[in-house]
């Protein structure tokens, strides 16, 4: 294979520079955008990894209600006494493993993943620039997440136990509840609004500021409008998630009454507040952070997908210029949807009609960017390779995530399947076999820039056929359970309500509905097996892999593979400037199938 | 390579990359204390009839302090007029002052504070409500004493700009033995005081914030000025769009929370 691109002279520039850092100020306290994303993506890999385990603790207990925990019980018990006597999960216990495994899930790993490391590490060499805007700032971004994260991980260990009402967190019921957990759950909150807050405010200004001569806004990789709209996202939905988790802390800890309705009753008893406060507030605040939210999970993960498509289909991915607009679209309606997650409180007629027409506009570049996604994929010849096949298997996942969330943005279907296993089973199927897909397949991808080396492909394909089936046995039973009336939260896994329990019960739960639970759950040993192959591989790989044959191994198109590897501090040896757009794959007369961005003519 | 547009602008956006930075905070900033607003109204429209306080604070006080803030920001702006025109001694005097008038608004803030934490509604047994500032509260006493009056109706208490009387303020001696129930006008008393402290609250805290970066920048920062004066007038830039946003803020809280 030729050597890729204008070859870049290896300089000296770099370690002359840099010579006296040490261990501290090289990997700990480092200020370097590459270093910050590997920090990122391994606390948040390790941050997946806890919220796996709690998800699987969840799962037995929902399939083995009142049975101790195998293996794992007297650690349980030994770290949570009395919550987890003998090694039994009890249901306050499944509460609190239920709002944290959301909250890790959300907050402390896939957008940190998704967004904080991947745009990190890509952005900058996507767009030409030789570190983030901001280098300080970015380092104190990934300092605040650490401390929002520790202080969520060691809220497990106060009396009482963790935050108990749900990643939503909804008031009264996280105020009234008698732990506190809920207060560490809104301080921890706090410092990851923050990191996200200087995160987003880096993410914008380095994509303004700092793209090189040359590289025009239609000339930016998918990839990086993806996390522009993102940070966009991040910097305005927040804020008023912090402001409710103030007045929220106040309720708390001042004892006033924002959320606190007037004769609020705890435990049979009346409250001691003022009152006068209201619940819905809340849901709306919540609600304005966290559907946007949900583009933030999924936007980054697009933009990786596109990214993989043109690289491995040997084209220009279709559709750019839709794609960009609907990606803008996207970003722009999802502040206008929120209340779709709120039929069930009462709301009139009219504002949920609002809602409704709202979410269905959206759910327009949705399918615009995966028609997009689709139609590349034609007439392309494409490479197989273990990136390629995440993203393939992300396409129908997405979809079946995507268009199973139509029924739930319908208020009059929405009755019948709110809080149930449906909307588990639809969100699952974008944020797991949907995002996750896509966040694998950039491991896969981006590792021998990071590396100099490849991962295994053959591990890569097991990892990925055991966890594509793995996956879909996980979710797919839980559309009928929903259907069928479970409702999601429960401890027992909908026991009380199964026929077995009330026999002829109108509307009980089937044996055969209860029975998938069984299922369900061995599905999900499954897929916690599936991904050792993975963890080796990734680790193994660093040291042992087989070398990368060039700097651009996958003979890419845009300005990451046009460096050294890695990239040293500074980025690129000399000022790259752009001629092209970011997806010049097999222009006719040309020697080779590709032609990076930087290349002149 | 270092990094770009640190102190000169970039031409096709024709701004330094602080400058975009400190716009796209402010930008959040807008979304958090608008969030609040927006909670202050639902709060407000979901008061019973009656139940919304009206003329609980010292308006000429509030006046007092917005033109302590205003000025705050013209003395900003001159400051980093005065770096513009290469005028160090000029720009010290300045953000003096706009020191000076910083901790003048956090003092008054205070005693605002201050004046509701002595502020005690005293339910008695007899039904009648008792209200004003504490004189005397000894735990061993069995009298408390307050200077404030009597209400029959607790909705009296509420709006204090229809009584167009003035206030009978006198000391009322109360026995300990009559006391049902006895509350401070802390944020725990009702939704207007929750909303209050925690606006006026975040507010404050922007501005000791803001007060402390361009402390620094006064003090210790100011070297800069010696090796690089350009980016040191990027920075009182930056640091004075902050001031502005911070007024700009309390322009809009001195009506909604003193006025209206």
């Amino acid at each position: 294979m030729q050597a890729a691109a204008p070859a870049i002279p290896p300089t000296g520039l770099h370690e002359a520079r840099h010579e006296e850092a040490g261990f501290w100020s090289t990997y700990v306290f480092s200020t370097d955008h590459k270093v910050i994303g590997i920090q990122y993506g391994i606390t948040a890999l390790c941050f997946l990894f806890l919220g796996f385990c709690l998800m699987m603790l969840m799962r037995w207990q929902i399939a083995h209600p009142g049975q101790p925990v195998p293996a794992f019980g007297p650690l349980l018990a030994a770290i949570f006494g009395d919550m987890a006597a003998k090694g039994i999960v009890s249901p306050d216990l499944y509460n609190s493993f239920g709002a944290m495994h959301g909250t890790i899930m959300v907050f402390l790993a896939i957008v940190p993943l998704a967004f904080a490391a991947f745009g990190n590490y890509v952005v900058p060499l996507q767009i030409g620039a030789p570190d983030m805007a901001f280098p300080s700032v970015n380092m104190a971004s990934y300092q605040a997440y650490v401390v929002g994260g520790v202080i969520m991980f060691f809220s497990f260990f106060i009396p009482g136990g963790p935050a108990q009402a749900g990643w939503t967190s909804y008031s009264p019921l996280a105020t009234s509840i008698p732990t506190d957990g809920q207060t560490f759950w809104i301080i921890g909150m706090v410092f990851l609004i923050t990191s996200s807050l200087l995160g987003a405010v880096n993410f914008i200004a380095t994509i303004i500021q700092l793209r090189a001569p040359g590289m025009t806004w239609m000339r930016l990789p998918f990839f990086v409008w993806a996390q522009f709209v993102t940070a966009f996202l991040l910097l305005l939905a927040f804020p008023p998630l912090e402001a409710a988790a103030i007045m929220q802390f106040m309720d708390k800890v001042a004892h006033t009454s924002f959320f606190l309705p007037t004769g609020l009753a705890v435990g049979g008893t009346l409250a001691h507040v003022s009152g006068g406060g209201s619940p819905l507030l809340w849901q709306h605040l919540f609600w304005f952070l966290a559907h946007p939210e949900v583009y933030v999970l999924i936007l980054p993960a697009m933009g990786i997908v596109a990214e993989i498509i043109a690289n491995n289909t040997r084209k220009p991915i279709w559709g750019y210029k839709s794609l960009v607009y609907s990606v803008l679209t996207l970003g722009f309606f999802s502040f206008i949807v929120w209340a779709h997650h709120m039929y069930l409180t009462g709301m009139g007629v009219k504002i949920a009609t609002f809602f409704q027409t709202t979410t269905m506009i959206i759910s327009i570049p949705s399918v615009i960017v995966l028609t997009c996604m689709f139609i590349s994929l034609w007439g392309g010849s494409i490479r197989f390779n273990t990136p390629m096949l995440f993203v393939m298997a992300f396409l129908p996942m997405f979809g079946i995530g995507g268009l199973t969330g139509l029924p739930l943005g319908l208020s009059y279907s929405d009755i019948h399947l709110h809080d149930t296993y449906y909307v588990i089973a639809h969100f699952h199927y974008i944020v797991a076999p949907g995002t996750i897909f896509a966040l694998f397949a950039g491991v896969y991808y981006w590792f021998p820039k990071i590396t100099g080396r490849m991962m295994s492909e053959f591990w890569g394909r097991v990892h990925f056929w055991l966890s594509l089936v793995f996956m879909n046995l996980i979710f797919q039973p839980m559309f009928a359970q929903g259907m069928a009336g479970m409702l999601r939260r429960m401890a027992d896994g909908g026991a009380n309500y199964s026929q077995a329990r009330v026999e002829g019960a109108v509307g009980g739960l089937s044996p055969g509905i209860m029975n998938l639970h069984t299922y369900i759950l061995w599905a999900a040993v499954g897929l916690a097996l599936a991904q050792i192959p993975f963890m080796v591989n990734l680790f193994w790989s660093i040291r042992h892999g087989r070398p990368a044959a060039s700097d651009n191994p996958w003979e890419a198109t845009t300005l990451e593979w046009q460096t050294p590897t890695p990239p040293p501090h500074g980025n690129f040896a000399s000022p790259p400037v752009v001629y092209r757009g970011p997806y010049e794959y097999s222009v006719p007369g040309h020697a080779r199938d590709f032609t990076p961005q930087n290349e002149p003519g | 390579m270092d990094i770009p547009y640190v102190v000169q602008p970039r031409e096709d956006t024709g701004l330094y990359n602080a400058k975009v930075g400190i716009w796209l905070f402010l930008a959040s900033e807008v979304m958090l204390f608008g969030a609040l607003f927006s909670s202050y109204i639902l709060l407000r429209v979901g008061a019973p009839a009656g139940y919304w306080p009206r003329g609980w604070l010292n308006v000429p006080v509030g006046t007092v302090n917005t033109l302590v803030l205003i000025t705050s920001s013209i003395t900003t702006v001159m400051a980093w007029a005065a770096c513009k025109m290469n005028q160090f001694g000029r720009f010290k005097i300045f953000h003096a002052c706009t020191l000076l008038l910083a901790l003048t608004f956090v003092s008054i803030k205070s005693y605002e504070y201050h004046d509701k934490f002595t502020h005690y509604e005293i339910g008695l047994k007899d039904g009648r409500i008792a209200d004003g500032h504490i004189v005397e509260n000894h735990p061993q006493a069995d009298h408390v004493v307050i200077a404030g009056r009597y209400v029959q109706d607790r909705r009296d208490l509420y709006d204090l700009e229809v009584r167009k009387a003035p206030h009978h303020h006198e000391e009322i001696s109360i026995p300990r033995a009559q006391i049902e129930s006895m509350e401070r006008y802390g944020p725990w008393h009702n939704t207007y005081l929750a909303i209050y402290f925690t606006l006026t609250g975040l507010h404050a805290l922007h501005v000791i914030g803001g007060a402390i970066v361009i402390g620094f920048l006064w003090g210790p920062g100011s070297k800069l000025w010696e090796t690089d004066p350009e980016r040191f007038t990027n920075r009182i830039e930056i640091s004075g769009l902050f001031w502005h946003f911070v007024d700009l803020v309390w322009i809009f809280l001195f009506p909604v929370l003193y006025l209206i």
